[in-house]
Order: structure tokens, then C-alpha cells, then sequence
């Protein structure tokens, strides 16, 4: 289920992290970046995070636009600053170093193993 | 050039038939080294170190295919933006701009964040592909440039998945037909820094600059041309306002057509020597001489001659100005003011020092072009060594002589020499000119004189007399030599010897016809053996 408008998931509650994942049709890649986000995103970010996906494919010119080389790129627009990931996420450690999750996670109180 | 945008080579007489086609760059010289420009629908690399030209390369590339050829392009850069890019081509007359404008270049700035890029697994580089296919198509573009692709090495860590996507890269734009000019800065000891000469090999050329005593010289080198022959030379070329020029040494070969028709030296004595009629047309003269023996003088004569007959003639001199060279040749009677006034005489007048000799051939080439001249004079070349080696002197006067001969051009050159080497130091220039004509001074019994003979003179009967040159208010007269008497040592009067032996009314052995009283010039011929 690939979208281009942003989605929602389920719960409301503050939505603290803007990610915009770029694709690049169905490729593996692609695929593979898509399925990870969304199960990184149950499993560290419930509630907090709102994915929006951007297939190039369909939108050769956002590639411009938003200078983007490496597919799949994910970026975190909010909170501030803005960070990029490249890759399919298969690497949780480095989501979460990378967008400063764990440490976040920590703070707030809430634990979980893994 | 036509709008051949396709130039295939003749079919090698072999088992195997090799037809490569090529695109024509429209850069000045660059299309002739390679004999039609560089290989169609394949990536090309242009290396050099920074400062070298390649970005200007590129760019013409781009900009000659739009303007001249109607094939779009498109321009990825990965080192500068937009806003640099359209600064730094404004001092050429690119227009690009205005090409954009008209859809026909596409500028694109790619740029990696380093520091703000963690990577998490498997990637590619599909999202460069996309942005490529959507500019390609955008403009319908037949040319695309990478410059310099390399910059993805630094933002990127994992370079065994770049390497794979620059091969995938190169056969994708294969693929798409378009011909790529990638740009690529010379590493140590190999062509690029990361090696990109082993994905782009087609073709390659590399960009040098050069410091050499203190002028700094560039050339252009086809390092590798995959099925085409190619000039395997050190070309030097030029930045100009027009952008790159290269000097490609043409026709370099001795096949060059040549005229019967004679034409006037100028000075009648010296047509007189040379068979009677002057020199064939379309040669070239060399006169030289020690200082202060008329050289300029006699070039100022062929100068003057050129133009009575209605040419044009293009001075390059490089000792004296304009101005003084034409006072100076007015207190010998000539004016020369009159064919500036015309424009049938250019004179261009520069320091030797000012530019490196490639410069200079350059510029002269480019007067050449534009002024379109039926002679050329270059007066003295002997100071051009202080703008180079000997050696490079040399050979960029054979280049001149050699394209001025392709062009039919009457060539006139003069050249300094020091007392004792009169006939030794212009060895290897005389060897190409056509017609040599020796300036000296004889001194004699106190006196010094001016002789002038004819060294050589291909083609025709010639003196081999030496004559008294006389420089006066009047203007240039050529003497004929005095014999004195039977058993004289020196046997020549020259100056005021002659003159006393002339007012005595002496006879002498051999019938010298006096100057301008008795004889009429006629007669000198007969009395001048045939030479050898």
C-alpha cells in the first residue's frame, strides 16, 4: 500500500515526528524501506509519528526539489533539525541513533526491550 | 560547420567494417583533432587538474550543441550551484541564460549533504537516475554533462555501491543514446582521483596547465579514442572570449598547391634579383640581417607593394609601434599612413614578452580569421625566444609558416642576426621559407655600407651578386657593384669609393651599368650568371 498523500496512523496523540520516506517504484529497495518504517514506527514511535511517502517514480521533479540522490531516503522533518537516512532501514541502531530516538524514548520514561 | 551532426569514419580496409559515428563539439580546433568530435551516445572523460578548463569545456559542449547543432542539453553539476555556474560563464558570449530560457539547456546542482546522512542499510542511487530521465526528458536533451561526478566519493562512504552505480550509470546513459562529457580531476599517478577512467573509456582527454619560466601554457591531449584515429599531440589551446580554442597544427603535410604567378617585392632592384619579376606568390621571405640594415624597411616595402595592388596586408611587429614604424618609414619616402587610414594595412603591435608563444599564435591566427589579409609580415621574429625556448620558438614558427602556407598567404618574416652568424643562426627557419634575402654590413677602408643579397630563392634564376642597399630620403635603391680595377684586392667599390671612381668616369672590367645616369637597368640581367 503505497501512498502519495501523508497517512495517518492510528493513534492521535501529539504527532512529534514528521518522516517523509522517498521511494523509487517497486523496487526491492523501496519495498523493503517501506515495510521497515512502518515497524519501526509501531514499535518505537507509536503514536508520535506521521509518515508521509514520496514515490519519485511518480514525481520525477521532487527529486529536484528536494535534492534527493539515494533511494531510499528517509528524512526527518520535524523536530528540528531536519536529518536524513539513507538506506532501507534495515539497520534498526542506526534509525534510532540517527533520528535521536532512543535517547528520546529514554527520557520520556518509556522502555521496551531491543 | 554544417549542421553535420553525424560524421562517420571511412570504412578501414579490413575484414571487419568500423563505422563510428561521431558528434561535432563545435569548439574551435577541437573537432579537428579528433576528426569529427567526440564518440556519439557514449560518456566521454575530460580530466585535468583544477583550473584546467574542464567545466569551460563541458559547458561549450553543451552550449555549441544548443546554438549550432540543435541538440539540447543538460548540465549536472556537482560542485557549484546554478547562481555560480551562470556567473562564471558571463564573460563568454554563452547566452546561457537565454538558452535555458528557451528550453534548450537544463542546469541541475546536485549536492550531498555529508554530515547529515546516516545510512542504514542497502541503497542505490536511483533517486540521481530519476532526477537525470526527468531533466533529459524535459528538454529532449541529446547531450548530457557530469561535472564532476567524483563529488559523490566524498559525500558518500560507501563507495563499493557508488562504483556500481557509476557502471550502471554509464551503460544507463549509453542506453538512453545521449553522448555524456564527464569531468573528472586528475588524481596522482592516475588519470582521475578515484579512478573513473575505468567506467568512462570511450574516449579520454586530459587537460593540462603549465608553468614554464613565467608563462603558464594549457594544452589538450586525446590520452585514449576507442575506434577512431586520432592526433595523439600535445595541442595547446587558448581561453578566450569565445570560449576554448584549440591550435590543432594543420596541414602538416607537404601537400600544399602552389601559384606560378610572381608579385612585386616592392623594391625594384630586388624584384630584378629575383629572376625579374619578384617572388611567387603565396611564399614565404626571409630577411635577415644584422641591426640597423633596413629589414624593416624592406618589409615596409612589401607591405606598401601588397596594398598598391588593392590586398590587404597584416603587420605583426614586435619591436617597434605602430606609430614609430610608420615615421620611421616616412623619412625613407614611404607612406605607409595612408593604407592604415584605408584599411588595407593592419599593423598589430606587441611584446614578445607579453604572452607565451601559444598565445601569440593564437592571436595571430585569430587576426588572420578576421582580417582575411593576402600577406602577412612579422618583423622580427628573432625576439620571440624571449618568450619561450628556442626550440618552442622554432616550432611555433613552423606552425605559422606552415598554416600561412595552407591559406596562400604571401609571408614575409625578419629576423635579427648577431655579426658572425649571419648565414648560420636562421638555419632551421630558412630551411622552411622560400626566399632568403641577407641584409649586411660591409665594412670597407673605413667605411660601413649596406649589401643585400639573395641567400636563395626557390623555383627561379636569382642573383648572386651582392648589391649595395642604399637607404636614403628618396627611399631604397639597390647598386649595382662597382668592379674597380684589374688586380684590386677587394675588387667591389662600395659607398664612397664607388661613387669617386664614378664621377672619374673609371672604367670598369665587368660592364657595371651606372646608377641612374647612363644605363637603364636592363642590362643587369644578362651579366648575372645563371644560379646555382
Amino acid at each position: 500500500m503505497i501512498r502519495q498523500r501523508p497517512k495517518k496512523l492510528k493513534a492521535q496523540s501529539k504527532v512529534k515526528y514528521e518522516l517523509r520516506l522517498y521511494t523509487a517504484g517497486q523496487t526491492p529497495k523501496s519495498i523493503a524501506a517501506i515495510a521497515n518504517l512502518k515497524k519501526l514506527c509501531a514499535e518505537y514511535l507509536k503514536g508520535q509519528c506521521r509518515i508521509q511517502i514520496v514515490d519519485l517514480a511518480k514525481n520525477p521533479k521532487l527529486a529536484k526539489d528536494d535534492q534527493i540522490l539515494v533511494i531510499p531516503t528517509l528524512v526527518r522533518k520535524s523536530p528540528e533539525p531536519v536529518k536524513y537516512l539513507i538506506g532501507d532501514l534495515s539497520d534498526t541502531e542506526k534509525f534510532l541513533v540517527g533520528f535521536d530516538i532512543e535517547a528520546e524514548r529514554r527520557e520520556s520514561g518509556a522502555f521496551k526491550n531491543g | 560547420m554544417a549542421s553535420g551532426v553525424k560524421t562517420t569514419l571511412p570504412p578501414k580496409n579490413s575484414a571487419v567494417c568500423h563505422t563510428l559515428s561521431k558528434v561535432l563539439t563545435g569548439i574551435d580546433g577541437f573537432d579537428q583533432i579528433t576528426q569529427g568530435g567526440l564518440p556519439k551516445g557514449r560518456p566521454s572523460l575530460i580530466c585535468g587538474s583544477a583550473g584546467c578548463g574542464k567545466t569551460l569545456f563541458a559547458m561549450e559542449f553543451l552550449i555549441r550543441g544548443a546554438i549550432k547543432f540543435g541538440e539540447h542539453g543538460v548540465f549536472f553539476s556537482f560542485e557549484e550551484r546554478e547562481k555560480d555556474l551562470l556567473e562564471n560563464t558571463a564573460s563568454f558570449d554563452f547566452h546561457l541564460n537565454q538558452l535555458r530560457a528557451q528550453k534548450k539547456i537544463a542546469l541541475d546542482y546536485i549536492h550531498i549533504e555529508r554530515n547529515a546522512v546516516e545510512e542504514t542499510g542497502a541503497y542505490d542511487l536511483e533517486g540521481l537516475f530519476v532526477r537525470l530521465e526527468y531533466a533529459i526528458n524535459s528538454i529532449g536533451a541529446k547531450r548530457v554533462v557530469l561535472d564532476t561526478i567524483e563529488n559523490l566519493f566524498l559525500g558518500l562512504s560507501n563507495h563499493a555501491i557508488l562504483r556500481a552505480e557509476l557502471r550502471r550509470l554509464f551503460q544507463w546513459l549509453k542506453d538512453k543514446g545521449v553522448t555524456a562529457v564527464i569531468t573528472g580531476e586528475r588524481g596522482n599517478g592516475q588519470l582521475t582521483r578515484h579512478g573513473l577512467e575505468e567506467y568512462v573509456s570511450d574516449c579520454v582527454i586530459l587537460l593540462d596547465q603549465r608553468l614554464l619560466g613565467q608563462v603558464s601554457t594549457r594544452t589538450l591531449r586525446v590520452v585514449k579514442y576507442r575506434g577512431s584515429s586520432h592526433g595523439t599531440n600535445e595541442y595547446p589551446f587558448l581561453i578566450g572570449d569565445d570560449g576554448i580554442n584549440v591550435m590543432p597544427i594543420t596541414s602538416m603535410g607537404l601537400d600544399q598547391t602552389v601559384s606560378s604567378e610572381r608579385i612585386s617585392t616592392g623594391i625594384k632592384g630586388l624584384d630584378n634579383m629575383l629572376g625579374g619579376k619578384g617572388v611567387f606568390k603565396g611564399t614565404s621571405i626571409l630577411v635577415s640581417g644584422t641591426p640597423g640594415n633596413g629589414k624593416t624597411s624592406v618589409a615596409a616595402y612589401f607591405a606598401d607593394a601588397t596594398c598598391r595592388r588593392g590586398d590587404k596586408c597584416l603587420y605583426f611587429a614586435f619591436e617597434e609601434s605602430e606609430a614609430q614604424i610608420v615615421r620611421n618609414m616616412k623619412s625613407i619616402n614611404l607612406d605607409l599612413g595612408k593604407w592604415l587610414k584605408k584599411g588595407a594595412l593592419m599593423i598589430h603591435a606587441t611584446r614578445p614578452a607579453k604572452h607565451g608563444l601559444e598565445a601569440h599564435l593564437a592571436i595571430m591566427n585569430k587576426l588572420i580569421q578576421d582580417f582575411k589579409p593576402s600577406t602577412v609580415i612579422v618583423d622580427p621574429i628573432s625576439n620571440l625566444i624571449s618568450a619561450g625556448t628556442q626550440a618552442e620558438a622554432e616550432a611555433m614558427l613552423l606552425r605559422l609558416v606552415d598554416h600561412l602556407k595552407s591559406l596562400k598567404i604571401n609571408t614575409l618574416l625578419t629576423s635579427l642576426s648577431a655579426v658572425d652568424q649571419l648565414e648560420r643562426s636562421e638555419a632551421r627557419i630558412s630551411s622552411l621559407m622560400d626566399t632568403w634575402i641577407l641584409l649586411k654590413n660591409i665594412e670597407h677602408h673605413g667605411e660601413r655600407n649596406r649589401g643585400i643579397a639573395v641567400l636563395k630563392s626557390r623555383g627561379m634564376f636569382h642573383s648572386n651578386k651582392v648589391r649595395e642597399f642604399l637607404i636614403t630620403g628618396h627611399g631604397i635603391e639597390l647598386v649595382d657593384v662597382y668592379q674597380g680595377e684589374e688586380g684590386s684586392l677587394e675588387g667591389i667599390l662600395l659607398g664612397s669609393e664607388r661613387i669617386a671612381h664614378q664621377t672619374q668616369g673609371a672604367s670598369s672590367k665587368i660592364k657595371s651599368p651606372d646608377r641612374a645616369k647612363k644605363h637603364k637597368r636592363k642590362d643587369e640581367l644578362s651579366n648575372d650568371p645563371p644560379a646555382a
